[in-house]
């Protein structure tokens, strides 16, 4: 399950939105969330579907892969997709005991798993094609105003680089060490819920105590390669807009007026 | 006849094309009381086939008998598996977490259904097995040495009475000294207990000296299986395998290609030198040996 | 005067215990003298709590002497102003190679040492073609770190150590969580750094075959220096270093064994093929 999460994962070619400004595609992102949102007929989503199927082309990902993340949600998409069939009040289109299905139901849902499918694959577009070091990089330069204001960005996007880079290994470490208890014996599935958070218990110590330890080890291997803060380092991914950025931006506003024509249109 | 694996596959990622063999019709019977290692290096399947064992892995295809009995079988319990096939994982130190030696030793035979008095019962006999001071018992397992925790660690799968011990590289990280008094606990446990033990290891010069019995992984399939004077007869294809034999074996065969007859299945210093000598007086022609020299 | 020198360096670490309200201190280091000349292999051998390690980190500032001074290239690691110079001048390679590497792509590890150190972004990405090269690691250098090998992880964090330009490398321990493939690997490429970028190597391992192949050994017991020399001249005394805890090769026990039975062997004898040479003859005389 956790292996088939490919929102937060790089996948690794080059590509014209893989040599973008990370700072490019956080804004478009940005942008697509905010259409995806306001739109509200099938010409706004149809146009929020080119604009989507355009990135994931430009992107050179397998779209079999893009596809796969979705299995993460599946389970979100079901709960949102039948409370709204079945929780919009309208005209009905049949009903088994309480619950009944509308049209505006059907309606509403269609809209609302196209909505939420989009949204995940526009997001994990950005962080299919974005380093998560360019990410954080990205998001430090963006936000780096709010360093004026004593938000200590440098640190905040260092730490998320660190916390991307030790997921996977604590993953597997969680893995590892549920393995080791259960062969000593533990059950980690059956029980009620207290007994399972008891359960959790040989698990989650040897995993603090684990996460202790890197950290104490990684602070000192940073610390070894003069590192001190974001203070007088330089980049060596400097990020600089080029000449696609500038043309990206372009297509962002274009498409951003036509869906608001699309919108006033309907 | 305690553990029969027969013609075991396991894939990785079945039906992606990220499709991997980590085990491949692997056929391999474990009797009561053999002292075997497993040997492979890292990705070899050695320690997925462990895992198998003793049913935290389920095999893709092929079957496990315990005593007969196919583990995959409906109703067949795991978890009683577990408590007779017990499994020390690498860096076993890293899945302490009770607050006393003791405590901690307690989990096992405790999941087991046993009473607190019953289960401290187990866990005295079990650290005492290890070598551990009584006077360690109820300090907390954090403060110990490296090869200290080791020990209670392994004593909290001990204390559950397996009757099979696998470890999985248990002298992992351990310096020469934590390395011999692990391997002899290993070797103890073995003699005195009766228990049988699969000792999983990529290093060839340890293991040789106390098992009876050899089984070499690579790339997923087992290659060898024999005594280690059988298996380290293919020295040159462990070699391929990036699994050097012990240096020994290299000196008998570098000796042997020079005309020098020295037993080709000798694998130890002690055995090394016996014969050498053996063959240095019929050499000289003389049974007396020369002074004692050092350097 | 070498590159490093240890003079009567002495360190404690102290403890304190909540509940007696008293300080536990115990000796890491009880004196260690130690002269190491530029560009050459040192290998410190040593059990584990043998101090070894506490040598180690105190050779580029991460601990600082409790007593004496460690000097790099006529720095003091104990300067406040020489902190950063220091370890610019002796790069660290640790044990763990997970918890060393700190990008989320090979290259951009590689780059982080420059990075903070304030080297120009041209400059940066020359530093990190050469210092993946010199690993061997160029083919990798998009890949994330978590799909490398033991080995590959450890060359990696070489070369973002490289990458800083040190006169010196500290190893420590950087084998022990390897296999044998990943053991020889990191091994070799230490020692063509070298000798072809000659580099000053200070290796702590408790791996006998690890050690044959360096220009000198120290061997450290209970906080102090017990052995120095040459290879040949450390393990010819196997008596002693068994007393240490540490092995010895199993050819280097063999010829010891047969010399301590009589027969004419060289002392301190490191290769299998040295043993041979040497036992060939013995062997052959009659037959002559």
């Amino acid at each position: 399950m956790l292996r088939d999460i490919t929102l937060g994962q790089y996948y690794p070619v080059d590509s014209v939105l893989h040599r973008m400004d990370p700072r490019t595609k956080l804004f478009g992102t940005l942008v697509y969330i905010v259409t995806l949102f306001i739109a509200d007929s099938v010409w706004a989503y149809g146009l929020a579907a080119l604009f989507l199927a355009a990135a994931i082309r430009l992107s050179r990902v397998p779209v079999k892969f893009m596809v796969r993340g979705l299995k993460s949600i599946v389970i979100l998409l079901l709960i949102s997709v039948s409370f709204n069939l079945f929780l919009t009040p309208g005209t009905p289109i049949f009903k088994i005991g309480f619950l009944q299905m509308t049209w505006e139901g059907l309606e509403f849902a269609a809209f609302m798993a196209v909505r939420l499918i989009f949204l995940v694959l526009g997001s994990t577009i950005l962080t299919l094609t974005t380093t998560p070091n360019q990410l954080t990089d990205g998001l430090e330069k963006s936000l780096g105003f709010m360093g004026k204001i004593g938000v200590p960005v440098h640190e905040v996007s260092m730490m998320m680089s660190i916390a991307l880079r030790f997921i996977p290994i604590l993953i597997e470490e969680t893995d590892k060490i549920m393995k080791a208890q259960m062969a000593r014996g533990a059950d980690f599935e059956s029980g009620n819920l207290i007994q399972r958070a008891k359960a959790m218990v040989p698990l989650l110590v040897p995993l603090f105590i684990s996460a202790f330890r890197r950290a104490t080890d990684l602070a000192m291997a940073m610390e070894a390669r003069c590192y001190r803060g974001g203070e007088g380092r330089t980049k060596m991914k400097p990020l600089r807009y080029e000449k696609r950025d500038r043309i990206t931006y372009l297509v962002y506003a274009g498409y951003f007026l036509l869906f608001l024509a699309a919108k006033a249109a309907a | 006849m305690a553990i029969e694996v027969k013609n075991l596959c396991h894939i990785y990622g079945q039906d992606t094309i990220f499709e991997q063999y980590a085990l491949k019709n692997v056929d391999l019977t474990i009797r009561d009381g053999e002292f075997i290692g497993l040997i492979g290096h890292t990705g070899s399947g050695k320690s997925t086939l462990t895992q198998h064992l003793n049913g935290l892995l389920k095999a893709s295809s092929g079957d496990i008998l315990y005593n007969g009995e196919s583990i995959y079988r409906e109703g067949f319990s795991m978890k009683e598996l577990r408590s007779h096939v017990g499994l020390v994982f690498q860096y076993p130190e890293h899945q302490l977490f009770e607050v006393d030696v003791l405590t901690d030793v307690c989990f096992g035979p405790k999941n087991q259904g046993l009473s607190q008095e019953e289960a401290e019962a187990r866990a005295r006999e079990a650290l005492a097995l290890t070598g551990l001071d009584e006077s360690f018992y109820k300090q907390s397992p954090f403060e110990l040495s490296g090869g200290q925790k080791r020990r209670v660690a392994i004593a909290g799968v001990l204390a559950m009475k397996p009757e099979v011990l696998i470890l999985d590289e248990p002298t992992a990280g351990l310096d020469p000294k934590g390395r011999d008094d692990i391997l002899g606990l290993v070797a103890r446990l073995h003699a005195e207990q009766g228990m049988t033990v699969i000792l999983v290891s990529h290093s060839m010069e340890d293991v040789a000296r106390y098992v009876s019995r050899l089984v070499v992984m690579n790339h997923g399939e087992k290659v060898f299986d024999g005594t280690p004077r059988e298996v380290f007869r293919h020295y040159k294809e462990l070699e391929a395998m990036g699994l050097a034999a012990p240096q020994i074996t290299y000196v008998v065969h570098a000796l042997r290609e020079r005309g020098i007859p020295v037993d080709e299945d000798i694998t130890t210093v002690e055995e090394a030198r016996d014969a050498i000598l053996a063959l240095w007086k019929k050499a000289k022609g003389t049974g007396c040996c020369g002074e004692d020299k050092t350097c | 005067m070498g590159i490093i020198r240890a003079v009567n360096l002495i360190f404690d670490y102290i403890r304190h215990d909540e509940e007696t309200d008293k300080d536990e201190v115990s000796h890491a280091l009880r004196g260690v003298n130690l002269d190491i000349e530029e560009g050459s292999f040192v290998a410190i051998l040593g059990h584990n709590g043998s101090g070894k390690s506490t040598f180690a980190k105190l050779m580029n500032g991460i601990l600082l002497p409790s007593d004496g001074t460690v000097y790099i290239s006529d720095m003091k690691t104990s300067d406040e102003e020489h902190l950063w110079d220091v370890r610019k001048t002796a790069g660290m390679v640790f044990q763990n190679p997970d918890n060393q590497i700190i990008g989320n792509v090979v290259e951009e590890d590689v780059g982080f040492g420059p990075e903070n150190m304030g080297v120009p972004t041209d400059e940066i990405w020359k530093r990190v073609d050469r210092s993946l090269e010199a690993v061997g690691m160029t083919a990798y250098r998009l890949q994330s770190p978590n799909k490398l090998s033991g080995g590959q992880k450890q060359r990696v964090a070489i070369a973002g150590v490289m990458a800083m330009k040190p006169q010196c490398i500290v190893l420590d321990e950087p084998t022990a969580m390897l296999d044998p493939n990943g053991r020889k690997e990191v091994i070799k490429t230490v020692h063509e750094l070298n000798k072809q970028e000659g580099i000053t190597v200070l290796l702590i391992t408790h791996y006998m075959e690890e050690v044959i192949d360096a220009d000198r050994v120290v061997v450290m017991d209970a906080g102090h220096v017990v052995m120095d020399g040459t290879p040949r001249e450390v393990f010819s005394r196997v008596k002693e270093l068994k007393r240490y805890s540490l092995d010895v090769p199993q050819v280097t026990e063999l010829a010891d064994e047969l010399k301590a039975a009589g027969m004419e062997i060289p002392c301190g004898i490191l290769t299998i093929d040295e043993l041979v040479a040497a036992l060939e003859p013995l062997l052959k005389r009659k037959e002559a």
